[in-house]
């Protein structure tokens, strides 16, 4: 009822709805009898253009009890489902409700082949090649559109085999960031740093930390500046994993490597979004799924 | 109701002009139609330019088919109709041919404006507002011409191809107002007048009676003329007629909401929509059993005669389509069906199969009558397109069907653990080799449609346009 401002339009629908079949009804059966049936084969007298004429033959009974049936079928449609703005449905379906059975049943069916996991300490799932199976399928499901088939991701998209975590590796951090997902934001820090000069000198500094190509002494002039960004990634420009801040220093650039793409990010900053899974997995798929992520980084652990 | 005394002739200017736009339009469109679906069968061809990206050029086909292929045939057929059903000549000469230069005006507008990227966002209605407004004027002095002629009808009844073509011009009218209505924000920019799940609605309301209205209603008036006529037989059954054309008019207008099946629009709505839409299974046959029993008595005459071929043809696509959106509309089936190339089959089956085959009987039919000769000037052209069509349209649905059914069901299959069986990116390539042959079917269809405009081009250059008397004789009627 609340999909309208007036109570009129409800009453509006039903009376065209209804009164729509019974005018559909009304029309065949009027036009049947209003005819005499010895008119098959007569014409009805009309032509047109010189040589159209019109028979009058009876309808084929078996189209107007298709019409008649359909009509049937729709009038107990709406009886038993919501199609009448005024009435629900004799059934009180809905396709929510439907949805949340269909859920609710599917999770009742997959939890005993998850039940045995769950129990598990994610190192020794990551060794169980059944669970890693179905890992495998809820990554390629889930993950795989950003992450890659690979887990190698791509630019904004993380690398999930190389060690360089964000919020951290460990299984318990991993199982966090699926169920809840993250969202990455560094504020833009050309006004903190200063002259569009000095944000370059910044740059070539964080260049610096991983060895990369860069002029020296600009990056000794940008260490100084570099303060402003250490209260997130660290004097020493490793990062903090608690707030999610990169590690500056490993030559890993998930949003594009080189003195240009520095420069952007600290003349704009960066919002950058996982979406939480944990409204569509269950917390014992995301408990196979983390031990399945957390092995791509120490396969060497699970051999 | 005489007019025995004043000879006059039958204005068949502009038909001319719509008939031979009809299947130049028809080439362009439907060659459109295949760059995009080898785009899809290969992606490369997009070239990596803007305006050669299928997201630009597939509004261009279906607009190039539908509303200039086909448009221009119904105005051509409608105008030939309702001057020879009503006895008289077009009323309004002038705003005739207005509605001639008008509506090519919007057709070229689409033509440059889409590749360019300026669209409304709404499928099948992209066109921006100006364009909007152009065609509101030309659609009003098409329905003055067309109703006008109605009422200068020297024949007591109304023809029922006329209630066809009036329908359709009428609801086509409020469809284009209504879904169009936008605010405007710059020339060639505007925003929806409706929000959210709302202008989702309006949209389907709008998609599905165009399927309705323009390439149903309108191809049926289409065919009440011309197939009695190519048959040289009576039409079946005028109750008939009655019955399933107010049928048609009634539930077609409630069928849209079907498109949303599962979406956010209220339960109701999708309700109401799948009843009205099995509903319209009988009134659809309905038209389908006029067209093929009007038939019987002269099926001999299918085996000599390509023209009524293409028209019996239409009727069974007709048939076989109308069969398939109710069943598709029902929510169970439309789970499966629904966002998979069965769709595009099942617009394919009635736009190809139906409209195509009956505009192409149906030209194949003027095109000599509106230039002074008894035939076209190939009658051989007209077997071989026949075949390549016919051949065309069954390979690109019968692709479309495995293709769609395949992806629905790869989409659906579940393993035990309740994960999916395959990637999205496995059921693609699944789609792959169907989209091959989509292609290979459709490079057949515009092989066919070639011929025919190479065909109507040597009719035309043979014949000479010649001024059609109006029977001096009143038919009794």
């Amino acid at each position: 009822m609340s999909d309208f401002t007036s109570d009129f339009w409800p009453f509006f629908i039903t009376a065209i709805v209804i009164g729509g079949i019974v005018f559909c009804m009304l029309v065949l059966f009027l036009t049947s009898k209003s005819h005499d049936p010895a008119h098959t084969g007569k014409s009805t007298g009309h032509v047109y253009d010189e040589d159209i004429v019109e028979m009058n033959n009876p309808m084929p009974r078996w189209w107007m009890w298709m019409f008649i049936i359909t009509c049937i079928f729709g009038v107990a449609y709406l009886f038993l489902y919501p199609g009448l703005v005024i009435y629900d449905g004799k059934l009180g379906w809905t396709q929510v409700k439907q949805y949340e059975q269909e859920v609710k049943e599917s999770n009742e069916r997959i939890a005993p082949i998850y039940a045995k996991f769950t129990s598990m300490k994610p190192e020794d799932v990551a060794k169980d090649a059944k669970a890693m199976a179905i890992g495998e399928r809820l990554f390629m499901n889930n993950c795989s559109q950003c992450h890659g088939s690979d887990a190698h991701g791509s630019r904004g998209f993380p690398n999930l085999t190389d060690n360089d975590w964000l919020y951290g590796g460990a299984p318990e951090t991993i199982k966090e960031t699926i169920t809840n997902g993250r969202h990455g934001m560094m504020p833009a820090m050309a006004s903190a740093i200063g002259s569009a000069d000095d944000v370059k000198n910044v740059a070539h500094y964080v260049l610096s930390l991983s060895n990369g190509q860069h002029d020296t002494s600009r990056a000794a002039l940008g260490k100084e500046k570099f303060t402003a960004c250490a209260a997130c990634h660290g004097v020493d420009g490793k990062g903090n994993q608690a707030i999610g801040a990169p590690n500056l220093s490993d030559d890993i650039w998930l949003h594009g490597a080189g003195e240009a793409a520095i420069i952007d990010r600290i003349n704009n900053g960066k919002s950058n979004q996982m979406p939480a899974q944990g409204s569509r997995l269950t917390p014992e798929q995301i408990h196979v799924l983390a031990s399945y992520v957390w092995r791509f980084s120490n396969a060497g652990l699970t051999q | 109701m005489s007019n025995n005394n004043v000879e006059t002739f039958y204005d068949d200017y502009v038909i001319r002009g719509f008939t031979v736009m009809a299947v130049v339009w028809g080439v362009v469109g439907m060659l459109m139609g295949v760059i995009i679906a080898a785009q899809l069968a290969f992606p490369e061809l997009n070239l990596g330019l803007s305006w050669t990206s299928f997201g630009r050029l597939r509004p261009l086909h279906t607009n190039a088919v539908i509303f200039a292929f086909g448009g221009c045939a119904l105005f051509a057929t409608s105008y030939y109709v309702v001057q020879r059903t009503s006895q008289t000549k077009l009323a309004f000469p002038l705003l005739a041919r207005y509605t001639f230069w008008g509506y090519q005006a919007v057709i070229v507008a689409a033509a440059i404006s889409l590749p360019l990227g300026y669209t409304q966002g709404k499928e099948y209605a992209e066109l921006e507002w100006p364009i909007d407004l152009l065609l509101l004027v030309v659609w009003v002095m098409y329905a003055l011409v067309f109703f006008g002629t109605i009422a200068n009808r020297k024949i007591k009844h109304i023809y029922v191809a006329n209630w066809f073509y009036g329908a359709f011009i009428i609801v086509v009218a409020l469809l284009h107002i209504v879904n169009s209505a936008a605010i405007p924000a710059e020339w060639m920019k505007s925003y929806s007048a409706y929000a959210g799940v709302q202008d989702a609605m309006v949209q389907w309301w709008y998609g599905h009676n165009a399927v309705g209205f323009f390439l149903t209603a309108g191809f049926l008036g289409m065919m009440y003329y011309f197939v009695p006529k190519q048959a040289e037989r009576p039409v079946y059954s005028y109750r008939l007629s009655i019955v399933h054309f107010w049928g048609l008019i009634f539930t077609y207008m409630w069928a849209g909401s079907h498109h949303l099946h599962y979406t956010a629009l209220p339960d109701w709505t999708q309700s109401v929509g799948m009843v009205l839409s099995l509903i319209l299974l009988a009134p659809s046959w309905g038209g389908m059993i006029n067209g093929m029993m009007t038939m019987s008595g002269a099926w001999h005459k299918l085996r000599d005669d390509p023209i009524l071929r293409f028209l019996i043809v239409s009727l069974s696509f007709y048939g076989m389509s109308t069969f398939e959106g109710p069943m598709m509309a029902i929510k169970t089936v439309n789970a499966l069906s629904h966002y998979t190339d069965w769709t595009v089959g099942h617009v394919h089956s009635g736009a190809l199969g139906w409209v195509g085959f009956v505009s192409m009987g149906s030209i194949y039919f003027l095109v000599p009558r509106l230039y002074g000769l008894k035939q076209m000037y190939s009658k051989k052209a007209i077997e071989l397109h026949f075949w390549l069509a016919t051949i065309g349209v069954v390979l690109y649905i019968t692709a479309m069907w495995i293709s769609g059914v395949t992806a629905g069901l790869m989409w659906r299959a579940i393993n035990d653990d309740g994960t999916l069986t395959y990637t999205f990116v496995e059921s693609v390539k699944a789609m792959h080799p169907f989209y091959v042959i989509r292609m290979i079917g459709g490079l057949m269809y515009v092989s066919g449609m070639m011929i025919m405009l190479w065909n109507v081009l040597k009719t035309v250059q043979a014949g000479q346009a010649t001024l059609a008397r109006i029977p001096s004789t009143v038919a009794h009627a």
